[in-house]
């Protein structure tokens, strides 16, 4: 057969709303494509573990402790299943590793932001989880078969990280003074960077037509924001909390509430390494990396020590 | 030595005794106890099996997407292997 | 004086102060998966002291509950063994720490189990199970390392060089010990030492790492007398609840 005839089984199946598994043949374009979505998504719930992690030693509670310490304990579960499902694509782990140590892939930017107070540990399960959710629960049908897979797996397990957080929030709003300015804070400074995380605007997005022909994505950046915005608002409203944005109405005729755009510019750096903590972020990373370096050595040599038969290659 | 994660190895967990062993992930281990250790603490966190094989991805050989037609469609004329094939008079009642 | 609110605090003490030490590794373990290996076993050791730290909490009946006793005392009135609050350093202290912990509290708990309180035993029967699997976690990693690379080797058999000498306090008993064995509630820990000793040198022997030969033991735990890692851990474990006393979380 002809490529060109790969391409039009290629092309039905995805009209067909089939799936594509590792062995089908597709558009060059189309591996590297999912290869640096599923990574960068990959990189952001590993580099998520880190400004959650950051409260892990300090949480107020013992019940806290244990719900975050499993929290975080999920998100690199998370980063496990979609580093193998973008392994079936050809690449390996070490690889992928190390184009995040090196700071060439690139990771949701809303992780490159410090978690100065317990409530944002609150803000992150709440907004930055809520928005995460809306992504994810699209990707549940990608084209791309041990994505989808993945984020099956994914999507059940996140569904208690937004009730954690809200949780939290709900505690601080309804708590002493000082917690309700804490969890006011929060939400101030977690906003903007939240809508973020839908990426740039429809009209200015490089890489969302490819994605929505390949049905890798299914909705926009925009659409995606907006349904987050109208689900928000009365979520905020409820805790007694002050709206984070004077731009955010009721628009009667959309049905939907307009917002102010973020600061684009502010996104562009944060993505480019210029974020308040993308040195950090990848500072730590580097550092577990090569003190593991030894440990996994150890266990490399322990294997082949005493080798089974059945993994002589 | 140079730097890895260890080889790749395919997880199947069982859910319950008596069920078939589901294929439910990857996961990456030097060793098969360490793959074992691993399938566990990744795969069963929550409650979701009692049973696990690991497997290591280099040993499974699979079939091609170019091999459907000759592998699985030449099944799809043996009407007689199913039950539905036959005719049995209704005096018998379920048989 | 409270024999078994002294006793379970103690107990309760030790998964506490073990378990906020593993959860440090979070996020920063060797690879992904052992992170995440990790992370379940400090999971099922917070689950142990709150079970424990609830109990002590009724016991005392004094209005404190298991969130006070956890964040509202200070560093003297803590009386977890030395061992678990020595600080993680690299891969292999973690692990050996683990280890000399985990063949000690197979044991423990198998024999706490049978204790005539009924609820010490409950919590005891479930840590079984969990404790069971620790051990297996960590002597594999024992193995690994001693029987791995050169550096690993070095690795653990510093680690146990310098963490031998904490071992000591597991086996020590006062009078609260005493009066609670007697009543068939409290576990005779001396009864098990040589067990746990050999099934630790055969471990070692495997590992090919050698235990130190002449160790001055340390002690102080059970009166609050601790190395100077414990304040910190407390300082930082503590700052929300002492910061805004009032507040509820």
């Amino acid at each position: 057969m002809e490529n060109k005839n790969f391409e039009d089984v290629f092309e039905a199946k995805l009209a067909k709303n089939e799936m594509v598994e590792p062995k089908d043949w597709m558009p060059e374009n189309y591996r590297k494509h999912l290869i640096r979505q599923i990574s960068q998504h990959a990189h952001s719930e590993i580099v998520g573990m880190l400004p959650e992690g950051n409260w892990i030693t300090r949480a107020p509670s013992l019940r806290a402790k244990k719900v975050l310490l499993a929290k975080v304990q999920d998100e690199g579960g998370h980063g496990l299943y979609l580093y193998t499902a973008a392994e079936t694509l050809g690449t390996s782990r070490d690889e992928l590793l190390d184009a995040l140590h090196t700071g060439k892939a690139k990771y949701s930017s809303i992780f490159n932001y410090p978690t100065l107070t317990w409530a944002d540990i609150g803000a992150i399960g709440w907004l930055v989880d809520g928005a995460a959710i809306m992504n994810q629960v699209m990707l549940q049908r990608t084209s791309y078969g041990p994505y989808a897979r993945a984020m099956v797996r994914i999507c059940k397990e996140e569904s208690f990280h937004q009730r954690q957080g809200y949780e939290i929030m709900t505690h601080l709003s309804f708590g002493t003074k000082e917690q309700k300015e804490m969890a006011q804070d929060a939400l101030n400074r977690w906003w903007f960077p939240t809508l973020m995380m839908f990426g740039p605007p429809d009209a200015e997005s490089p890489n969302s037509e490819n994605a929505i022909k390949w049905r890798i994505k299914r909705e926009t950046n925009d659409q995606l924001r907006q349904r987050f915005v109208n689900q928000t608002v009365a979520q905020i409203e409820y805790l007694g909390l002050n709206l984070p944005d004077a731009g955010l109405q009721w628009n009667e005729a959309k049905q939907g509430y307009d917002y102010s755009e973020p600061n684009w510019v502010e996104f562009k750096n944060v993505i480019s390494g210029n974020g308040p903590c993308n040195k950090e972020r990848l500072a730590a990373r580097n550092a577990s990396h090569k003190n593991g370096e030894w440990v996994r050595a150890a266990a490399a040599a322990y294997a082949k020590k005493h080798a089974e038969p059945f993994m002589a290659a | 030595m140079s730097d890895s994660q260890g080889p790749i190895w395919e997880v199947f967990v069982q859910k319950k005794a008596g069920q078939p062993f589901v294929h439910c992930g990857s996961l990456h281990a030097f060793d098969k106890e360490m793959a074992l250790q691993n399938a566990r603490d990744l795969y069963t966190r929550r409650n979701e099996g009692m049973s696990l094989w690991v497997v290591p991805s280099a040993a499974i050989t699979a079939s091609s997407p170019e091999d459907i037609g000759s592998f699985f469609e030449p099944a799809n004329d043996k009407v007689y292997r199913h039950p539905t094939f036959y005719q049995i008079p209704d005096a018998i009642g379920h048989m | 004086m409270n024999h078994l609110f002294t006793y379970t605090l103690r107990l309760a003490d030790n998964a506490l102060v073990l378990g906020q030490r593993l959860s440090e590794w979070t996020g920063h373990g060797p690879f992904l998966e052992e992170d995440l290996a990790l992370t379940n076993i400090a999971l099922d050791t917070f689950g142990t002291a709150t079970s424990l730290m609830e109990y002590a909490a009724k016991v005392e009946d004094k209005g404190r509950d298991a969130d006070a006793l956890a964040y509202r005392r200070n560093e003297r009135e803590f009386t977890n063994i030395l061992l678990v609050e020595q600080a993680n350093g690299d891969y292999a202290k973690t692990i050996l720490r683990q280890v000399l912990v985990d063949a000690y509290n197979v044991l423990f708990y198998t024999e706490l189990a049978k204790s005539k309180d009924e609820t010490i035993a409950g919590i005891a029967q479930k840590a079984i199970k969990e404790v069971s699997y620790h051990y297996r976690h960590s002597s594999s990693w024992v193995i690994r390392f001693g029987d791995g690379t050169e550096e690993s080797h070095n690795k653990i058999q510093d680690a146990l060089n310098e963490l031998w000498r904490f071992t000591g306090e597991l086996f020590e008993q006062d009078e609260t010990e005493l009066t609670l064995i007697k009543q068939g509630i409290a576990v005779d820990s001396k009864a098990f030492q040589s067990k746990w000793e050999k099934q630790l040198d055969e471990l070692f022997a495997k590992a090919t790492i050698k235990k130190p030969e002449t160790v001055f033991m340390q002690t102080g735990g059970r009166k609050g007398i601790h190395t100077e890692h414990l304040g910190y851990m407390l300082s930082e474990m503590q700052v929300l609840p002492r910061m805004l006393p009032d507040a509820k979380w």
